[in-house]
Formats: C-alpha cells, sequence, structure tokens
C-alpha cells in the first residue's frame, strides 16, 4: 500500500527548531571498542538482571552474561570478546550506583561476529514462545524508554491487539538515529514488523514517519508494497508526535485512557530502531549488544551516527567523536527529554539514543531569570495530554502535591517538556510535576 | 576519571526553551503602544504627551520605590509598569491635571498590583484599577472632554493640564468637546454612518488613546501575530458588542448603530490592550471565548442602560472578577479521560 496523503496529528504540541542537519546525512559507523566496558544490570524498565558470569571469567562476544530478573526484565549479553572484571557499582544517568559488570575487552584479538543460528527455526513458534524468544535477545525500546519488548508483545487474556504501530516519528529535536535505521535497515525493520505482528496476532501495522523526513517516508512506503499487512503513514512534524499516545491519537483517532496502556485501545506500540533491532536479532538467535546512537550537538567536533557497543563510557565515545574545550553540558538522549549527566564514566546503555553536548554559548543563552506566573495560558494550548501546567505549577509551589495527582491530573504528565518550552516566564514546571510525583510516591509506600 | 574533564552543567529538562520572555512580552506591548500614543499626541498636543509621561513616570517610580521598600526584589525593570503607565494615560482625559494622572499612576500600582504580589498575583487590570478610582475621586475632571485636533495644541497646553493639586481646575470653554458617546447619551443626538467614519479614524472627542480605533487595530495586529496577545479576546469581545447592539438597535433605532458601538469611546483600546492582560484573563481556551463574549455584553448593557455612557471599564474589570470562576469551569478535558462526568473544578 502507499503512503497516505493527510498529515496525521495530535492536538496541541510544540515546534521546537529540529537541529538535526549536522547528522540527518551521517551514515551508521561502528564505533571501535573501547578498553572498557560498564554493563549496568538495570538499564531497562523492570527487575535489573541477574549475573550468570564470575569476575576473571573470559566471555566471548554475544555470550548471555546475566539472566531476566523476572517477566519484566530481560538478559543481558557481552558485547565484545573480553574478561570479566569485577562485579560492582557503577554510576548510571540517574546519579545512582547501581550494579553493573565491568568487562575488560581483549583488544588483541580479532572481535569476531557472534555466532547465527539457522534463521527458519522462528518462524515455526506459536505467539508464546515467540515471546520468549524475544526476551532472549533482551530487547527493550531503544527509544529512550527501555521498556522490556517482549512484554509489549505479550497480549494479556481478554486484551486484543489489531494494530502494531511502528514509531518512525522520532520528534526529539537532534536525534538521527531513527531515520538513519529506516534508511540503512529497511529489511530488518520489516523483518521486525512481521515478527511483532506474529506475536500480537494483529491484522495490520501503520509505520508512523514525520514529514521531515520524506526520503525515509518513500523508502519504506515503497518496501511496504510487498505486504498488504503493512502501510506507511506520514505525520505532521510536531514535538511530541513520538509519544506512544500522540501518535496513536494521530494514525487510529483512539485516546489511551488515563492510567491506560496502548493495549486498552487494542494497539502496541513499538520503536522503528527496536523492530529493526529485533529483526536482525530474532532470526539469528542473538543477544542485544550494540545499538546507534547519534553523537551531536556545537560541542562536538564530528557529529555523527555511531554504532556503539553497549557498555562504552560516555567519555570514550566522546573522545572518539571530539569534544571541543566548550563544551559543558551532555545530555543523555534529547534536549526535550534526556537527563544532563554529571559524569563521563556514565556507559551507553540500551535507551540511550543519542548523546547531545552542548557548549558555554547554549548555556549563556539559557535563562536563569524566573518571572511570575503571567497567565498567559501559553503551555495549557502546548500540553499534549491537555492538562493545565500552569495550575499544576502554582499548586506545586504551595506544596499542594496531593491536589496536583487528584484534581489536576498530575500522574498523565509524562514530562514531554512543551509548557516549560513555551513558558515565558521560564518556570520550571517539568521540575514541579517531577517534585509533586516523587513526594506523592514516598508518601504512598510510606502509607 | 581524568582530570581534563570539564566541568559540567546539571540540568533538568527540556534543555530547549523558546527564546520569549515575560519580560520581551512586556517590551512588545509597549512598542505596540507606541504608535496609538504617538496618534493620541498628535489629537490632542502637548497635554497629551504630558499626560503619557506623568502617568508612566509615576507608574514606574512607584514600582521601583514600593519594591524597595519592601526589601524584595525589585521589578521596575520587567516593562509591566510602563505599559500600565502608558495604557493608564491613554483612558485619561486628555486634559486631565497632571497632579491626578500622577495620584493615579500610585494607585495603579500600589492598589491594582503590588498590594496582591505585583505582576501576575493582580486579579484585576492595573491600568483599570487606577481608572476607576479616579472616576469616583475626580468625578468632574475626569469627564471633561478636550476638543481633539485644537489649533495650537502643539505649543500649548490645554489649560487644566497644569493646574495645581486641589485648585479648581480652570475653565476652558475653548478647548472643550463631548466624546460622541456623550452626545448621544446626554442630548440624544442620533449617529450616522458619518460618525462611524470619524470614530474609527480618531477624529473625535474621546480619552487620550480612546480615538483611533483603525491605529488600535493595527497595532493589536502586531502583537498577535507575534503571539504576544490572544486574538480571542478582541475577537470574541468587539463580536460580541456587535452582534448584541445589533440586536438592541434592530429592536429600537434610538439605539446606536452597532459599528457606531464598535468604533466609539473606550472599546478598542479596551479590546485590544486591557481585556487582553494575560494576567486577569482567562488562561483556558473557551474561557478566552467566554470572557471576551460577556464583557463585549457587559459593555453594550452598560452603555445602552447604565448612567455613564462609557461601560469598556467596569465591562472588563467584571470580567476580571469572574476569571477564576471561568477558568474552574472551563478546565480543558485531559487526552484519554474516563466517561465519568468530571466534577466542577474548585480553584485555589
Amino acid at each position: 500500500m502507499g503512503t497516505a496523503t493527510l498529515k496525521k496529528t495530535f492536538s496541541h504540541g510544540i515546534h521546537p527548531p529540529e537541529h538535526k542537519a549536522a547528522t540527518v546525512e551521517s551514515a551508521i559507523t561502528p564505533l571501535p571498542f573501547p578498553p572498557g566496558l560498564v554493563i549496568p544490570l538495570s538499564q531497562h524498565t523492570g527487575a535489573p538482571a541477574r549475573p550468570i558470569v564470575e569476575p576473571k571469567q573470559e566471555v566471548a562476544r554475544g555470550d548471555k552474561i546475566a539472566e531476566a530478573g523476572g517477566f519484566v526484565s530481560v538478559p543481558m549479553h557481552a558485547p565484545a570478546k573480553s574478561t570479566v572484571a569485577k562485579i560492582g557499582l557503577a554510576l548510571t544517568p540517574s546519579g545512582a550506583m547501581t550494579p553493573a559488570i565491568f568487562l575488560k575487552v581483549d583488544l588483541e584479538s580479532e572481535q569476531e561476529p557472534p555466532p547465527e543460528a539457522d534463521s527458519a527455526a522462528s518462524n515455526a513458534l506459536t505467539p508464546e514462545e515467540l515471546v520468549a524468544a524475544v526476551q532472549e535477545t533482551g530487547m527493550v525500546g531503544l527509544g529512550g524508554a527501555a521498556f522490556p519488548t517482549h512484554v509489549k508483545m505479550l497480549v494479556p487474556k481478554g486484551k486484543r491487539v489489531d494494530t502494531v504501530v511502528v514509531n518512525g516519528c522520532e520528534c526529539e529535536p537532534y536525534l538521527t538515529t531513527d531515520h538513519r535505521v529506516m534508511l540503512e535497515a529497511s529489511e530488518d525493520l520489516f523483518t521486525g514488523v512481521r515478527i511483532a505482528l506474529r506475536a500480537t496476532q494483529a491484522g495490520c501495522a501503520i509505520i508512523g514517519i514525520e514529514t521531515n523526513k520524506p526520503d525515509a517516508i518513500k523508502a519504506l512506503a515503497k518496501a511496504a508494497e510487498s505486504d498488504s499487512r503493512i502501510r506507511v503513514a506520514p505525520v505532521k512534524t510536531k514535538y511530541p508526535q513520538g509519544a506512544e499516545k500522540m501518535l496513536i491519537k494521530a494514525l487510529l483517532k483512539r485516546e489511551v485512557p488515563s492510567g491506560g496502556l496502548p493495549i486498552d485501545v487494542n494497539a502496541a506500540v513499538f520503536n522503528v530502531a527496536t523492530l529493526a533491532q529485533l529483526g536482525r536479532l530474532l532470526p539469528r538467535k542473538q543477544g542485544l549488544i550494540e545499538r546507534v546512537v547519534t553523537v551531536t550537538g556545537p560541542g562536538v567536533e564530528r557529529p555523527g551516527n555511531y554504532l556503539v557497543p553497549l557498555g562504552t563510557p560516555v567519555q570514550f565515545l566522546l573522545d572518539h567523536a571530539g569534544m571541543k574545550d566548550t563544551a559543558r553540558q551532555v545530555i543523555l538522549g534529547g534536549p526535550m527529554m534526556g537527563v544532563a549527566i554529571a559524569s563521563l564514566e556514565i556507559p551507553v546503555t540500551k535507551g540511550v539514543s543519542g548523546i547531545l553536548v552542548l557548549t558555554d554559548k547554549e548555556l549563556a543563552q539559557r535563562p536563569t531569570k524566573v518571572y511570575p506566573c503571567i497567565r498567559c495560558g501559553q503551555c495549557i494550548q502546548a500540553c499534549p495530554m491537555f492538562l493545565n501546567p500552569s495550575r499544576l505549577g502554582l499548586l506545586s509551589r504551595k506544596e499542594q502535591y496531593a491536589v496536583m495527582e487528584e484534581r489536576y491530573h498530575l500522574n498523565d504528565c509524562f514530562e514531554c517538556g512543551c509548557c516549560a518550552y513555551v513558558c515565558p516566564s521560564n518556570i520550571p514546571l517539568v521540575q514541579y510535576m517531577r517534585i509533586a510525583k516523587a513526594v506523592n510516591r514516598e508518601r504512598k509506600t510510606a502509607k | 576519571m581524568t582530570q581534563e574533564t570539564p566541568q559540567v552543567e546539571l540540568r533538568t529538562s527540556p534543555h530547549l526553551q523558546r527564546p520569549i520572555r515575560t519580560d520581551a512580552i512586556m517590551r512588545n506591548v509597549v512598542y505596540a503602544l507606541i504608535p496609538v500614543a504617538a496618534f493620541s499626541i498628535y489629537a490632542f498636543g502637548l497635554s497629551a504627551l504630558l499626560l503619557i509621561a506623568t502617568s508612566t513616570a509615576s507608574c514606574l517610580l512607584t514600582e521601583f520605590l514600593v519594591r524597595r521598600l519592601s526589601k524584595v526584589e525589585n521589578t521596575a525593570g520587567d516593562w509591566s509598569a510602563v505599559v500600565t503607565g502608558i495604557l493608564f494615560a491613554l483612558t485619561l482625559p486628555p486634559g486631565l491635571p497632571l497632579w491626578i494622572a500622577a495620584v493615579g499612576g500610585v494607585i495603579c500600582i500600589v492598589l491594582g498590583k503590588l498590594l496582591f504580589g505585583g505582576l501576575g498575583y493582580n486579579p484585576f487590570n492595573p491600568a483599570l484599577v487606577g481608572r476607576a478610582f479616579l472616576q469616583a475621586a475626580f468625578t468632574v475632571p475626569m469627564t471633561r472632554w478636550a476638543a481633539a485636533f485644537a489649533p495650537g495644541r502643539f505649543v500649548q497646553a490645554i489649560p487644566s493640564t497644569l493646574a495645581l493639586p486641589f485648585m479648581q481646575a480652570p475653565e476652558f470653554d475653548a478647548w472643550s468637546g463631548a466624546t460622541p458617546l456623550a452626545m448621544w447619551k446626554f442630548q440624544q443626538t442620533a449617529t450616522d454612518m458619518k460618525d462611524v467614519m470619524s470614530a474609527f479614524m480618531g477624529t473625535i472627542e474621546g480619552s487620550a488613546g480612546e480615538t483611533s480605533a483603525l491605529v488600535i487595530l493595527i497595532c493589536g495586529a502586531y502583537l498577535a501575530v507575534r503571539k504576544m496577545m490572544d486574538w480571542r479576546i478582541p475577537a470574541g469581545m468587539l463580536g460580541s458588542v456587535f452582534v448584541f447592539s445589533g440586536v438592541f438597535y434592530l429592536i429600537n433605532n434610538a439605539n446606536p448603530n452597532p459599528l457606531f458601538m464598535l468604533c466609539s469611546g473606550g472599546l478598542m483600546l479596551g479590546a485590544v490592550f486591557m481585556a487582553t492582560d494575560m494576567v486577569t484573563s482567562p488562561t483556558t481556551p473557551v474561557g478566552v471565548w467566554i470572557f471576551g463574549v460577556l464583557t463585549g455584553f457587559l459593555t453594550v448593557l452598560i452603555r445602552l442602560y447604565g448612567a455613564l455612557p462609557e461601560g469598556v471599564m467596569y465591562a472588563i474589570l467584571l470580567g476580571n472578577a469572574l476569571t477564576p470562576i471561568i477558568n474552574a469551569l472551563t478546565q480543558p478535558k485531559i487526552y484519554g479521560a474516563k466517561k465519568a462526568k468530571a466534577k466542577v473544578e474548585q480553584t485555589q
């Protein structure tokens, strides 16, 4: 099927500058292996993985080094032929120290590609067996949320999925990994989409791509012609078009109920990078050991899209891409929802889609003065969830956290940052929401 | 970690921000007011210039001094006091004694704004609070209208302008005029299309800034295009005045025709620059329309049935008072809202 002509979208949202030109033409290039890798056992949503290796043990590339710690959990695989140095605490983007496997990479010998299994096997699997096989690949959402992929593929009893929504929006400014994956790994992507269709028993799949990637829309629409179940739908370039609730609204005109999941409206959403990796790994029975990362921003000398072994310290990656002296802020992810990190020792994990380096210049342009709320209502007209960030912000300042949750739908906020982006008074609205959610969580556990 | 690692800065997302700040919005409102003020000076001469300067200086100085005395962060630099000062002057009769304007400026800032906590916390439009105060305290000078385009207006102030505090203002028959609305109200003069045209172009008597509907509309369009003003409020207010006054006109031809209602008095200035004050108007998309239509309706009611010829000021002040309720009743329906009917939300 061809592309639809109507530009689909959701209501509200913002149009930040895209900043994608620096890396959009950069083909995915493999990064050399660093001397050491750090594999945090909890780099996905859910229970941490359990290590199954001992210090000083030698592991081959692709070997499983940790098993899933439960159903909502995934195993870890060795990204390189290496020796286990230790199992200890490592710094993660949140600033917390969590258990991790430290690997000393064998830089002397050739890094062989992981062994491949016969590809015919996976076609015969039942949906349940397929879900288990997906879990074994260690796949999580590569768009940033890092939610275990197999959990989304398991359709609970009494529910059904009619449409697999494939997220190729990449609405975060600066990032171009999904774009490059769609151009360079479209075959793997379609294999992945078919796996998702089989696992969820859905009848069709729609690949939503923002109109600022016409080459990807064209390429995938052509490739989709061979499979009548899969079609490509251009969606309006608007942030946060790639948020799953927004994309479901744009493509299916359905609203995920408050507090619910896409499955409540018979949909399952997967990122293009996730399905492309899955389409590559599952037929070969391999594990996730590398991912594409956009390294970009004014603080980087050689911005590009790098295929990075998981566990590579950010420092190594930035040394390779060239970090300028003026660099002052390093953000994992995009500028709208990414996390600024305190140390470059932090490793690239499964959920890291980009590394954005900002310099003194950009930081100097960022306002520091906070004005009072002038009730301009811009945030209300930006919030894709139709919340009232202005009121929520005022309540947060008064520490009315319970009221925020009960009357103003605090928990529907997914911290996309639209409100803080448009706020002329520079009020840290997203931060106010985070504080309120954290306090409410704490109070609930205290009870 | 190596020694060479640069000092990294930690901030929370989002790391991008639209580069429009609150002070920039206020500054742009001032830019938009400059042509309106210039037309006022062109029409009323030296007196209008002195009036605008005095009022603005009074507002700025009050904000600066009060903030300083209360030992809090000084906000005189955020341009909001300048907006109030100019707007306030534009609502006043051009020949108003300057000392009264200065007193009014203090009232605007202190009673209208700072008592509530400053910019963002005031329930009523500060300029209109000041004007309402003067209307009550100095009724006679507040209803003396100087003729527009008087000869010699650029070399000589209207005599009452320079009146000393608490002295009887000198009579100024040679300068005086009456606003078209007052003519209609008190002398039952009929209004025709000629009046509409002259009100639209601004060749009539009135407050310093409530004369040329055309100039005000153009300046408002500038702000609306720059997204620094919500166009829906003037659209709602002017539309509602047109519709409701049209209904009254059809019922009784002695009522002014809707076009005259639109272009006369302070309606344009009020709808474009006062009702759109972000702080005191609703924040919700539905609320904004309700506010516009309501203030327009109140304006028509007050003009036709009130004791005063002009109703824009009270209409907007009443609208300001209703803003918290409008906000509470028009909270947006959230994405994925449950089907159950949402409870009416309580405001702070």
